[in-house]
Order: structure tokens, then C-alpha cells, then sequence
């Protein structure tokens, strides 16, 4: 028997289950309870760059839309900069930019909604330039571990056609369910958690 | 490189061999809900890495005090617990300052929750949430009451064991994390098909939180005690040798 390695091992996921409103986002199960609510506004009052407002449903495989979805966005600045002391710019962030917000679907119709400024490219490895995205992890009853996609912007053209993690994908049409659409009011980005129209998710 | 501050790189490779898979049949609700392709796997970049912050500022004084933070003319019914913990990575390094939430059934096993319907009542003093950051070691706390067991729709006589959801961040996005906390002996642990997602059996045990009479307060609440691991980080140490090393 070798020697053991005496790393500790990663707590299993559970399920966010139904009822997840009341731990992250209490004003929607029906009550408050806190005085500062957190996640409602990732941008901030004095984010530069452009106002952007993005819409969508998850799917499930019935093509049914999802209407106890949580979400959550993390994202950079219009400069490509996060607000964590691990990005070397990080304090060039403007004051308020958190960077990260919490979205749930409407309990009627599925619909999400959020507003943000649209993030600015973002350095990947080696050299490469990552285009514009948001991080979006996905929780609900029935997803036994929080699902990691990304969305693109339909607009970045080139940015997206260089990006380094877009080009992992073999199937280039795979490609396009992480592209949020353009419409009159900002971005249109449906999740598909399967089907034909399957969304790409990652193991980060 | 031999600067003592270097940055940390990225988090190890989550194992799913001891994770729940996406489609898990005896938990219903994950059949439709569940991608059928694979993922594709990423190695870290910044987006990745980075993770969003909290502060104090953030939080209230009773805010990880289940007890208390709903109470409107008394205390809530049911078995006083004290329930804590640190929360660590996989090189069984404290994560300090991060954000730690909980929400949970009362103690007849009934959510506050508009979608909630099970005939079991209300507390009109439990709110059923709470949070908290964790301090320089990684240690929470909070104060409630043990939630019930309650039925839910799946097969026609499905029970939840008596749990507690949590919700965890860490130092960057890879490692957001929510899971459920068990209480030792409960004999509907191994009949939910929620908890059997789980494909490990040692990672099922490690969502069980040992009654902790150590931390226990005579004459007032019982403890348990739930240590919450996050995915660990190599070292940048290696990451300039050439490639093929
Ligand atoms: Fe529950």
C-alpha cells in the first residue's frame, strides 16, 4: 500500500430542490427578511460602458420553460475586468460594479430578466483574447449540481470567432446555443437543458 | 519564482465520480431537467477563477440567528440547534470570508415559501433563512430550529429526511456550491432518492452532520457539526515549465 494522499474531497451537491427562492431570494418566496437584499444589481450605479438588458426561459426536455429556476451572472466590466483581487486591474473597477447578480424566472411564464453593461473582452490563455461573455450558473428542483454555461453576444462576430473557449466545441452549430440573440431591447439568451437545441455547458 | 506571494492557479478537477450525474431516474423531476450531451470541459481562466465578494456590510446582526431574525412575538417551535462548522478546500485550507446561506423547513416540516402547500402549519415566528461570512479560519455558526421531514411528490410516499440546504461560494465562481446537510441517525436518509443521487457512499456520509455535544450549551440547544469542503487549487508554481513536461 502506497502512502494515503491526504487531500479532503469535495462535498457532494444536493439539489437547490423547490423552495430555493427562500434561502437566496426570500422577496420571491413571499416575505422579507433581510435588510440588505444582495444580487440585484450587478452593474452598479456608476458602471461604464453600455446598459444592456437580456431575457430568456430555460427549457426542460418536454420543451417545457423552467419557472423555479435560480440563476446567477458573474461577469466583467465593459473594460474586461473582474472585480476580485485575482484580476491584476481590479482596482480600476468603478465603485458599485459587483459584477455578480442573482436572476429567477417568473413563477407564471419561466421568463427571466436582467439588466447589466454589456462586458468587454477578456484575457484568456496564452495570448489569446476571451470575447465578450457572462458566466451564468444554473440551480433548480430536478438539476442535481449547478449547471456552468457562458453567454455570447451574436454582435462580437470576430471577438467570438477568436475566442479560445468557443473553439473547444467540436460542432460548430453547438457553437451558436451559447450566443444570446440581439433584439429591440438588448439580448435574448434561451437555455436548453436538452433536446435538439441542447445548451453547451461546461465542467469548469 | 521564488516569490512567496504567488497567485494561486486553478482549482483542481472537480471528481464527479462523487457527484451526483445530471439524469438520476428515481428522482423523477431530473429526467426531463437533465443535459444528455457531455460537458465540455474547461481549463480555468480568469472568468473561472474570480468570484464575487461579500462583505459585513452586506449582512444584519441576526442574519445567521434563525431564532431570531423572523421572531415576531416569540420563539419558534421546535429542537434548539446550534448548527456549525468550517468551510475548507480539498488541500484542507480554511475559505475565510465567504459568503455561507441556509434555508429550511420549520419543525413540522413546512417551508414558508408560496408554493409550499403541505398541511403541516406555518410558524408564524421562523422565517427559515439565515446567512453568514465565514471568519479567518473558515468558521460559521448559525442558531435554529431542527426542520421536520416532510412528503414530497415523487414516488406516492416519499419523505425528506429532516435537512438543510446550504449554499456556499468561495473564492471564485468553479467553486459555487449547494448541497443539503443531513442529521446523523435519521433512518429516511437511505430511502430518498435525492440524497442516493449521490453515486459515492462515503460522499453521502459526508452530508451527514454528527451530533456535537461538545458545542452543545447545557439547557439550552444540541449542536451538529457540518464541515463544508470546496474544490482546492494547484500551485502556478509548475505552470511556466514548457510545454510537454
Ligand atoms: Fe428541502
Amino acid at each position: 500500500m502506497p502512502q494515503p494522499l491526504d487531500y479532503l474531497r469535495e462535498t457532494a451537491s444536493q439539489t437547490a430542490g423547490p423552495y430555493v427562492h427562500i434561502g437566496l431570494a426570500p422577496g420571491a418566496a413571499g416575505f422579507e427578511i433581510f435588510h440588505n437584499r444582495i444580487g440585484g444589481d450587478i452593474a452598479g450605479p456608476e458602471a461604464q460602458g453600455e446598459r444592456i438588458r437580456v431575457a430568456g426561459c430555460v427549457f426542460d426536455g418536454t420543451g417545457a420553460p423552467l419557472k423555479d429556476v435560480l440563476i446567477e451572472v458573474w461577469q466583467a466590466n465593459a473594460a474586461g475586468i473582474y472585480p476580485h483581487p485575482e484580476d491584476p486591474r481590479a482596482n480600476e473597477v468603478e465603485k458599485g460594479f459587483r459584477g455578480w447578480g442573482r436572476v429567477i424566472s417568473d413563477f407564471e411564464t419561466g421568463e427571466f430578466t436582467f439588466e447589466t453593461v454589456k462586458p468587454g473582452a477578456i484575457p484568456g490563455p496564452k495570448e489569446t483574447m476571451q470575447a465578450p461573455h457572462l458566466n451564468l450558473w444554473i440551480v433548480a428542483r430536478g438539476i442535481n449540481i449547478g449547471l456552468q454555461t457562458r453567454a455570447y453576444f451574436e454582435d462580437e462576430t470576430e471577438a467570438n470567432a477568436a475566442d479560445p473557449v468557443l473553439s473547444l466545441i467540436e460542432q460548430a452549430q453547438r457553437r451558436d446555443t451559447l450566443l444570446a440573440r440581439k433584439t429591440a431591447g438588448g439580448y435574448r439568451f434561451d437555455i436548453h437543458l436538452q433536446g435538439d437545441k441542447e445548451t453547451v455547458f461546461f465542467d469548469v | 519564482m521564488t516569490d512567496t506571494a504567488l497567485p494561486p492557479g486553478p482549482f483542481y478537477q472537480r471528481d464527479r465520480r462523487l457527484q451526483p450525474p445530471a439524469l438520476t431516474p428515481a428522482y423523477k423531476t431530473s429526467v426531463a431537467r437533465s443535459p444528455r450531451l457531455p460537458m465540455i470541459s474547461l481549463e480555468n481562466t480568469i472568468s473561472e477563477i474570480t468570484g464575487p465578494r461579500f462583505g459585513h456590510a452586506d449582512l444584519g446582526p441576526l442574519d445567521n440567528d434563525l431564532l431570531r431574525n423572523y421572531a415576531q412575538d416569540g420563539d419558534p417551535i421546535g429542537e434548539r440547534i446550534i448548527v456549525h462548522g468550517r468551510v475548507l478546500d480539498e488541500n484542507a485550507r480554511p475559505v475565510p470570508h465567504t459568503l455561507v446561506e441556509i434555508w429550511q423547513a420549520n419543525a413540522g416540516g413546512r417551508y414558508r415559501h408560496k408554493k409550499d402547500s403541505y398541511l403541516a402549519p406555518i410558524d408564524p415566528n421562523f422565517g427559515g433563512c439565515g446567512r453568514c461570512l465565514t471568519d479567518a479560519d473558515g468558521y460559521y455558526f448559525f442558531r435554529t430550529v431542527k426542520p421536520g421531514a416532510y412528503p414530497w411528490r415523487n414516488w406516492v410516499n416519499n419523505w425528506r429526511p429532516a435537512h438543510i440546504h446550504v449554499s456556499v461560494f468561495g473564492s471564485g465562481f468553479a467553486q459555487r456550491l449547494i448541497t443539503q446537510m443531513y442529521f446523523e441517525g435519521d433512518p429516511l436518509i437511505a430511502r430518498c432518492p435525492i440524497v442516493q443521487t449521490v453515486p459515492d457512499a462515503d460522499a453521502i456520509d459526508r452530508l451527514i452532520a454528527p451530533l456535537d455535544m461538545n458545542a452543545a450549551i447545557p439547557l439550552d440547544s444540541l449542536a451538529y457539526k457540518f464541515d463544508i469542503v470546496l474544490r482546492g487549487r494547484r500551485s502556478t508554481m509548475f505552470d511556466n515549465r514548457p510545454e510537454g513536461n
